[in-house]
C-alpha cells in the first residue's frame, strides 16, 4: 500500500468529539481515490495527516503509513524531507496558497526545480510562454493558470502521492475540466497515487477508481466508483446522490438532506447520521457505527446495511 | 507539530497584579505630593553648602544636590508640579480638542475640512517641535509650556472626538431633540458632549504618561519650570553636572521618579481607559 | 503609479508650504519688535535708526510679502544671520548637520536591529517568557523619557564602568562610534517598543496566511519559510514604521544632544531658543520639519515597491 490510515482518531482541544474518528483508508500505487463529504466532515484533516500535518494542539491515535514509514512518528528533518519528497498537496485556493510577493519562478525553485526544470514543468501543465511566466507574480495570473502553477509545484518533487484538496472547486467549469484532465495525465505519467477530495459525489464517482464518503469525522461508506453510483449502501450516500442534480434528471427528484451536518461540539452515542437519516430506527441512536463488509467488497457503516443494500438495488 | 508557534497575536488579559501595584504606587505619589510639607524633612529650597553632594545619610535619605538641597524633600515637593502640570495641559487640550472635534463632526463641510487640514499641518511637526516653536516665540516658562503642549495635544484629541461625535450624532436621540426644535449648539453642549465624556476621559488618561514625559523633557531643556522650582525634569538637568563627579543621586533620583510614575500610569491607564471605553 | 506619485508630491509640497508658513508667521507674531533688537537695543535708539533698520530688513512690508521673501531666501539657502553669533545661519547649520545625521543614522541602525530583532524573537516564541520579556522590557523602555535614559546610561556605562565617553563627538570612524553609542542608544530606546510590537504583529499576521501553511506542507525548510514567506511579507509595515520613527528622530536629537553636550542642530535649536535667536530657531525648525515630511513621503512611496498587492491596488485605483 502507498498510503495506509489505520484507525486514525484525532482529538482537538476544547471540542466535544474527535475531528477524525476511527478513520481507515488505503491508496495503492497509481490509484485514484476519492474522498467525499460536506465541509467540516474531516476530509482535509484526513489528507493532511498523510503529510504529518495535524492541527495545532491535536492528539492523534492510530496509524498513518506512507509506504512503510510511520508518519506520525516523524519529526524535524525527517518529517520535512517526507513532505518535500514523497507527498505533495494541491490546495483549494491557488491564490491563497501562493505567496503574493514572490515570483512564480521562486515558488518552483524552492521546491527543488532549477530554471530549466521549472520551464519544463510550466510547459507540462499547459502554460504558454513558460520562460516568461517564471518572472510573473501571482496577481498577474488568472485562477486557472495559478492552479496549473500549483500542480507544477506539486509535480516538481516527483511525488508518489498527490493530495488534491478541492483542487478544482474554485474554478469555473471549463477550466475545471481542463485541470482535471491535466491532473489525470500527469499523474499517470509519474504513476503517482491520487487522493481526490471533493464535496461533489458525482464528480468523484466519475473521476476516481474508488471513493470514500465521510460524515462527521467517520468513513460512512467505501466503494468502487461504479458500485457507489449504482448501489449506494449508506443512507447518507444516497442522500448526497439525490440532493445534487445530474444531466437528464428533472428537478422534481432533488431531495435535500434535512438538518445540518454536526459541529465538533455535537456528540452522539450512536450513529452520527441518525438524526438526519430517513431510515433511522430506534437502535440506530445507540449503535456505534463500524464498517460492515458488503457483498461486492466495499463497506458501509450502517446498522441496516444488508437490508437497505438489498432494497436499493435497481 | 511545527518548529515555530506562529499564530495571530491574541490580547491576553493583563495580569491585574501589576495594575494593582502600579495603582498603589500612584496613590502613594499623590499622597506624598499632597502631604509634602508634612513629610519633607527640609524645605525644598533650603541651601546647605556644607552638605553639598552628600550621599545617602541619616540626615539626607536620598542625598543632596550640589547646593546641599535635600533631594527627598525636593522630589516630594516636585511631585506637585510634575503631577498637576500634565493635568492642566490635558485640560487645555480637552477643552480645545473636544470643541473642535464636535464642531467638525457637527458642521461637516468646510468646517470639517479646515479642522482636518489644520490638524495635518500640526502633524507635520514631529515630536515636541510644535511646542518648541511656540516656546521659541512666546518665551520659556511653565505657563507657556503647559499652554503650548496643550495646543500640541489638541489635534489628537480633536481627531478622536470627531470620530466619536460622528457616530454619536447619528443616534436617534439627536434627531429626536432636533425635531423638538432644539438648536445644534444646545444639543451638542447638553447631550452630545456629556455622552462622549467617558470615552474622551479614558483617552486623556492614556495620554497622561506621555504628557508628563513631554513636560519633564521641556523642563529638562530649560523651557519649562524655572529655578528654584523642584520640578523633576528641571532637577535632572541641575543634577546632571554632578554625574561626572561621581554623584549620581541628584540626577537619578528625580529621573527614576519620572520613569516610575510614567510606567505606573501606562500600566494603570490602559486598564482604566478600557473600562471607561467599554461602559460608555 | 504616476498619478499616485504626482498626488503624493502635491500633498508633500502643500504640507511643507503650510508648515513653513506656520513657522514664519509664529515668529512674525512674536511679542517684541525685532527691529529694536536688530538696531542694537533700546539705549541708542532713534526713530530714524529704527525706520532704517525696518526698511533694511523689510520689516515694514505685509506678512505675506515678507513670507514670500523669506521662503525665496530659504530656497537659495540664504537663512539670514544669527542674532547671537552674527554668522550666516546656513554656515552654523552645515557645520553641525553632519554630527546630527550621524547620530540619527546610528540610532536608526540600533533601533532597527534591536527592535526588529526583538519583534522576530517575540513572534517566534509567542506566549512564552521570551515574548513577555520583550513586550514588558520594551514597554518599560518606552516609558522612560530619552533624557532620563541618557543620564542613566551615562551614570552606568560612562561613570561607573567607564566604557564610553560622557560627552563630545570624537574623531575618526571608531572615535565617533564610541562617542555616539550612548546618545544613539538613548535616542533608540524609546522606539524599541513600537518597532518590536509592529514587527511581532506583522510577522504573526504573515505567519497565519495560507501560503505559509502550504509552504510548510511542501516541506520547505523552516528557516526559508521564516525568511522568504513570513519576514518578507511582514516587511511592508515594518519598513513603514521604521521610516516614520527615523523621520521623527531628527526632533529627538534636540533632547539627546543637549543631554550629551553634542553640538549638532538639536542643541543649536535649544541654544537659539534660550537666547531668542529667531533666525537660527526658524531655520532649524524648518530643516527638521522638511526632513520629517520628506522621509514620511518617501516611506509612503516605497511601500508599494515592497508589496506587489499594494502596487496593484494603486494601479487599478
Amino acid at each position: 500500500m502507498l498510503l495506509t490510515l489505520d484507525h486514525l482518531t484525532v482529538h482537538l482541544p476544547d471540542t466535544a468529539r474527535p475531528v477524525l474518528d476511527d478513520v481507515s483508508l488505503r491508496i495503492a500505487p497509481g490509484e485514484v481515490v476519492g474522498l467525499v463529504g460536506e465541509s467540516g466532515s474531516g476530509k482535509s484533516t484526513t489528507a493532511k495527516a498523510a503529510l504529518g500535518l495535524l492541527p495545532a494542539g491535536a492528539r492523534a491515535s492510530g496509524e498513518v503509513r506512507v509506504d512503510d514509514t510511520d508518519i506520525l512518528a516523524l519529526t524535524g528533518e525527517a518529517l520535512r524531507r517526507h513532505r518535500a519528497s514523497t507527498v505533495a498537496m494541491i490546495h483549494q485556493d491557488p491564490r491563497a496558497a501562493l505567496n503574493p510577493v514572490r515570483r512564480i519562478g521562486d515558488f518552483l525553485r524552492e521546491r527543488g526545480a532549477d530554471r530549466a526544470r521549472a520551464t519544463e514543468l510550466l510547459a507540462a501543465v499547459g502554460l504558454s510562454d513558460p520562460e516568461h511566466r517564471l518572472r510573473r507574480r501571482p496577481h498577474e495570473l488568472s485562477g486557472g493558470m495559478l492552479q496549473r502553477v500549483i500542480i507544477a509545484g506539486a509535480l516538481a518533487v516527483r511525488p508518489r502521492l498527490l493530495l488534491a484538496d478541492e483542487a478544482t472547486s474554485a474554478l469555473d467549469v471549463t477550466t475545471q475540466a481542463e485541470i482535471l484532465a491535466l491532473l489525470r495525465t500527469l499523474r499517470a505519467e509519474q504513476d503517482a497515487g491520487l487522493l481526490f477530495i471533493t464535496h461533489d459525489l458525482h464528480l468523484a464517482a466519475a473521476y476516481c477508481d474508488r471513493v470514500y464518503v465521510m460524515y462527521a469525522g467517520r468513513i460512512a461508506e467505501e466503494r468502487t466508483a461504479k458500485a457507489l453510483f449504482t448501489t449506494p449502501a449508506h443512507p447518507y450516500t444516497r442522500g448526497l446522490l439525490s440532493c445534487s442534480p445530474t444531466l437528464g434528471e428533472t428537478s422534481g427528484t432533488l431531495r435535500p438532506i434535512p438538518g445540518r451536518p454536526p459541529s465538533l461540539y455535537d456528540t452522539f452515542p450512536g450513529c452520527p447520521f441518525a438524526p438526519r437519516c430517513p431510515d433511522a430506527e430506534a437502535p440506530c441512536e445507540t449503535w456505534r457505527p463500524e464498517p460492515l463488509t458488503l457483498p461486492d467488497g466495499g463497506a458501509a457503516a450502517c446498522r441496516r446495511t444488508p437490508v437497505t443494500a438489498a432494497r436499493s438495488t435497481p | 507539530m511545527t518548529a515555530l508557534a506562529l499564530t495571530p497575536v491574541r490580547v491576553r488579559p493583563r495580569r491585574p497584579v501589576g495594575a494593582t501595584v502600579a495603582a498603589g504606587f500612584l496613590a502613594l505619589v499623590v499622597l506624598a505630593a499632597v502631604l509634602a510639607p508634612l513629610l519633607a524633612p527640609y524645605a525644598p529650597d533650603a541651601i546647605d553648602l556644607s552638605a553639598s553632594l552628600a550621599g545617602t545619610t541619616g540626615d539626607h535619605l536620598l542625598g543632596t544636590d550640589s547646593s546641599g538641597q535635600d533631594l527627598l524633600s525636593r522630589v516630594l515637593y516636585g511631585a506637585r508640579t510634575s503631577l498637576i502640570a500634565p493635568v492642566l495641559l490635558l485640560a487645555v487640550a480637552a477643552l480645545l480638542g473636544v470643541s473642535l472635534g464636535v464642531l467638525a463632526a457637527w458642521r461637516g463641510g468646510w468646517t470639517d475640512a479646515l479642522v482636518s487640514r489644520a490638524t495635518d499641518v500640526m502633524y507635520a511637526f514631529p515630536g515636541l517641535l510644535f511646542t518648541v516653536l511656540i516656546i521659541a516665540v512666546f518665551g520659556t516658562g511653565m505657563t507657556t509650556s503647559v499652554l503650548a503642549l496643550g495646543l500640541a495635544y489638541t489635534p489628537t484629541v480633536a481627531k478622536y472626538t470627531r470620530s466619536l461625535a460622528l457616530s454619536e450624532a447619528r443616534k436617534p436621540y439627536v434627531d429626536a431633540y432636533r425635531v423638538q426644535g432644539m438648536g445644534g449648539a444646545r444639543i451638542c453642549a447638553m447631550h452630545l458632549v456629556p455622552n462622549l465624556a467617558r470615552a474622551v476621559t479614558g483617552y486623556l488618561v492614556v495620554l497622561f504618561g506621555e504628557a508628563l514625559m513631554s513636560l519633564a523633557t521641556l523642563s529638562y531643556l530649560g523651557f519649562g519650570a524655572q529655578p528654584p522650582s523642584s520640578d523633576w525634569g528641571l532637577m535632572v538637568q541641575e543634577g546632571q553636572a554632578a554625574i561626572v563627579q561621581g554623584a549620581l543621586l541628584p540626577a537619578l533620583v528625580p529621573g527614576t521618579a519620572i520613569a516610575a510614575v510614567v510606567v505606573s500610569f501606562n500600566v494603570v491607564g490602559v486598564r482604566a481607559a478600557d473600562r471607561l471605553g467599554r461602559q460608555s | 503609479m504616476a498619478a499616485r506619485f504626482a498626488r503624493r508630491l502635491a500633498g508633500f509640497l502643500a504640507t511643507l508650504l503650510a508648515a513653513s508658513f506656520v513657522i514664519f508667521a509664529a515668529v512674525y507674531a512674536a511679542p517684541g519688535d525685532p527691529a529694536v533688537f536688530l538696531a542694537g537695543g533700546r539705549d541708542k535708539l532713534t526713530p530714524e535708526r529704527l525706520a532704517a533698520v525696518r526698511a533694511q530688513y523689510h520689516l515694514d512690508e505685509p506678512l505675506v510679502v515678507q513670507y514670500g521673501r523669506w521662503l525665496g531666501d530659504c530656497l537659495h539657502l540664504d537663512l539670514g544671520r544669527s542674532f547671537k553669533y552674527g554668522d550666516q545661519v546656513a554656515d552654523l547649520i552645515t557645520s553641525r548637520l553632519a554630527t546630527t545625521l550621524e547620530l540619527v543614522a546610528y540610532a536608526t541602525v540600533l533601533f532597527v536591529v534591536l527592535g526588529v530583532g526583538a519583534g522576530i524573537l517575540a513572534a517566534g516564541r509567542q506566549s512564552t517568557w521570551v515574548d513577555s520579556a520583550v513586550v514588558g522590557g520594551t514597554t518599560l523602555a518606552a516609558s522612560v523619557p530619552s533624557f532620563v535614559a541618557a543620564i542613566a546610561l551615562v551614570s552606568l556605562f560612562g561613570v561607573q564602568l567607564g566604557w564610553f565617553p560622557v560627552t563630545g563627538t570624537g574623531s575618526g570612524f571608531t572615535g565617533t562610534l564610541h562617542h555616539l553609542t550612548l546618545p544613539a542608544l538613548s535616542l533608540a530606546l524609546g522606539a524599541l517598543a513600537l518597532i518590536s510590537r509592529v514587527t511581532r504583529q506583522a510577522m504573526a499576521d504573515a505567519a497565519a496566511s495560507d501560503h505559509v501553511e502550504a509552504a510548510r506542507a511542501s516541506g520547505i525548510p523552516e528557516r526559508e519559510i521564516i525568511r522568504h514567506h513570513v519576514f518578507r511579507n511582514a516587511l511592508g509595515p515594518i519598513v513603514t514604521m521604521c521610516g516614520l520613527v527615523m523621520a521623527g528622530m531628527l526632533a529627538g536629537t534636540v533632547v539627546v544632544e543637549t543631554a550629551f553636550g553634542i553640538s549638532g542642530i538639536g542643541s543649536l535649536l535649544v541654544g537659539a531658543i534660550n537666547t531668542h535667536d529667531f533666525p537660527v530657531a526658524q531655520a532649524v525648525l524648518l530643516l527638521m520639519v522638511t526632513g520629517y515630511v520628506v522621509v514620511t513621503t518617501l516611506v509612503d512611496l516605497v511601500h508599494p515597491l515592497l508589496d506587489p498587492r499594494v502596487r496593484e491596488e494603486a494601479r487599478t485605483a
